[in-house]
């Protein structure tokens, strides 16, 4: 028996209703949302093994590249630890990660900003973290771009993240910001986030210590998901 | 113990299926094949089923750019990694589709799952929903209109207060299989679970 997940801190999410954020206010749920102690249909996930991996799923500079060429942009490399409440490594987890080009652009039918697709960019990558919870990837800074919400409103350079955790009850979507970026506290979306030490933890650290040399600069973003209050399956390793 | 804080959920928009199915998309040859298209990998035991729907916003539009994600038991109310039916995943990922925004799954119908307390579960289906606009993914769960009986005493309906709103928890019944349709907001708003 489990004593199941830790309760979730809605006063440190956006709430649902941020009308700033304009999509928002139609597509957030008015109702409470009902809170019941968690079973093994929340407490247990997909669980993705390396065999749906290529070689170049977390190149985002190669992996839609024509062959010999490369995408276009600053070269980063954006590493970090997933990690649970209580400090556990979360390891053998999907981490899968989209952006806009480096002008801006996302590869998007729907895209309505100017700046020029990349050819050779195609904007989404995944990995799976280590054995220690160690994930990363290679890619290009993407750029900031406008978007309709008001009149002139800009998103600060930011890659978008999807993260499994262990079971559905981990399941987390978040957005990478850069460090030094003063876009970050000028947008809308980043706004929905009612504490500015909740935001400094999308905020991306330059860590040129474990930069490539004449190649690329790196970002270390650790992620933080819901924690077990124990181990579920403490007993089988396989179900971890 | 020191618990450190959970890093802050962002919406999944503009284009979260850029990551999640980049093949549907267009954007092929990174990756074989969108993960979640499949639920039946093999022959498991169980009844097939279809669940289709949409996801509604307050005005009444369907979404276009929301993804679903379900997770479930076999039929024998197994977890798959805990003991489920070899060649069914469990997990199951839709993006709308892109002018109806309708989301469908192939999968099997659910067993009964323990509920933490050892009481059995009605069947159901996991869900989460995330859309450009949606701040924190939404959970919520699809049950049976066949499935009175287990319905009545599934731990979870009985204790929605709001007795007229456990309807919106209950998938409706078509000649092609079950349909759930999840409305955001409005006087029929989905129920949805802070887990």
């Amino acid at each position: 028996m489990t004593n199941g997940y830790t309760a979730r801190d809605r006063a440190w999410h956006p709430p649902a209703l941020t009308p700033l954020y304009k999509t928002s206010v139609a597509r957030s749920p008015r109702f409470a949302p009902l809170g019941h102690a968690t079973s093994a249909s929340e407490e247990t996930g997909p669980v993705f093994g390396h065999d749906i991996l290529g070689p170049m799923d977390n190149d985002l500079i190669t992996n839609f590249a024509a062959p010999g060429e490369m995408a276009i942009g600053p070269r980063i490399v954006v590493q970090g630890h997933v990690r649970d409440e209580f400090g556990r490594p979360v390891p053998h987890t999907l981490v899968e990660v989209w952006q806009a080009n480096a002008g801006g652009r996302y590869r998007h039918k729907k895209e309505g900003y100017l700046a020029p697709l990349d050819p050779n960019f195609g904007g989404c990558g995944r990995c799976i973290t280590d054995e220690n919870g160690f994930y990363e990837f290679l890619t290009v800074k993407p750029g900031p771009y406008p978007w309709p919400n008001g009149p002139d409103d800009w998103r600060p350079a930011h890659i978008h993240l999807s993260v499994f955790g262990h079971s559905f009850a981990q399941r987390l979507i978040t957005q990478l910001y850069f460090e030094g970026d003063p876009m970050i506290w000028q947008c809308p979306i980043v706004g929905t986030i009612p504490s500015k030490e909740a935001i400094e933890g999308l905020i991306a650290r330059l860590d040129r210590a474990n930069s490539l040399p004449m190649n690329a600069l790196c970002y270390q973003f650790d992620i933080t998901l819901r924690g077990r209050r124990q181990t579920m399956f403490e007993n089988r390793p396989e179900g971890l | 113990m020191t618990r450190a804080k959970e890093t802050a959920s962002q919406t999944a928009g503009p284009y979260v299926h850029i990551g999640c199915t980049p093949n549907f998309l267009g954007i092929e040859g990174i990756f074989p094949e969108d993960l979640g298209t499949r639920m039946i990998t093999g022959e498991p035991e169980g009844e097939r089923i279809t669940v289709t729907g949409s996801v509604i916003d307050g005005a009444g539009n369907v979404l276009k750019d929301a993804l679903v994600e379900i997770w479930q038991a076999d039929a024998a109310g197994q977890f798959p990694g805990h003991g489920a039916a070899p060649g069914f995943t469990g997990w199951g990922r839709s993006p709308g589709d892109m002018e109806t925004g309708e989301f469908s799954f192939e999968t099997l119908k659910p067993g009964r799952v323990p509920w933490h307390d050892g009481r059995k579960q009605a069947p159901h289906i996991t869900v989460w929903v995330v859309a450009r606009g949606i701040n924190l993914g939404l959970h919520t769960r699809i049950y049976f209109p066949d499935e009175e009986e287990a319905n009545a005493e599934d731990p979870i309906l009985q204790r929605v207060e709001h007795r007229q709103r456990i309807q919106t928890l209950i998938a409706d019944k078509t000649d092609e299989g079950y349909r759930f349709d999840i409305r955001l907001q409005g006087e029929d708003e989905t129920i949805f679970f802070d887990i």
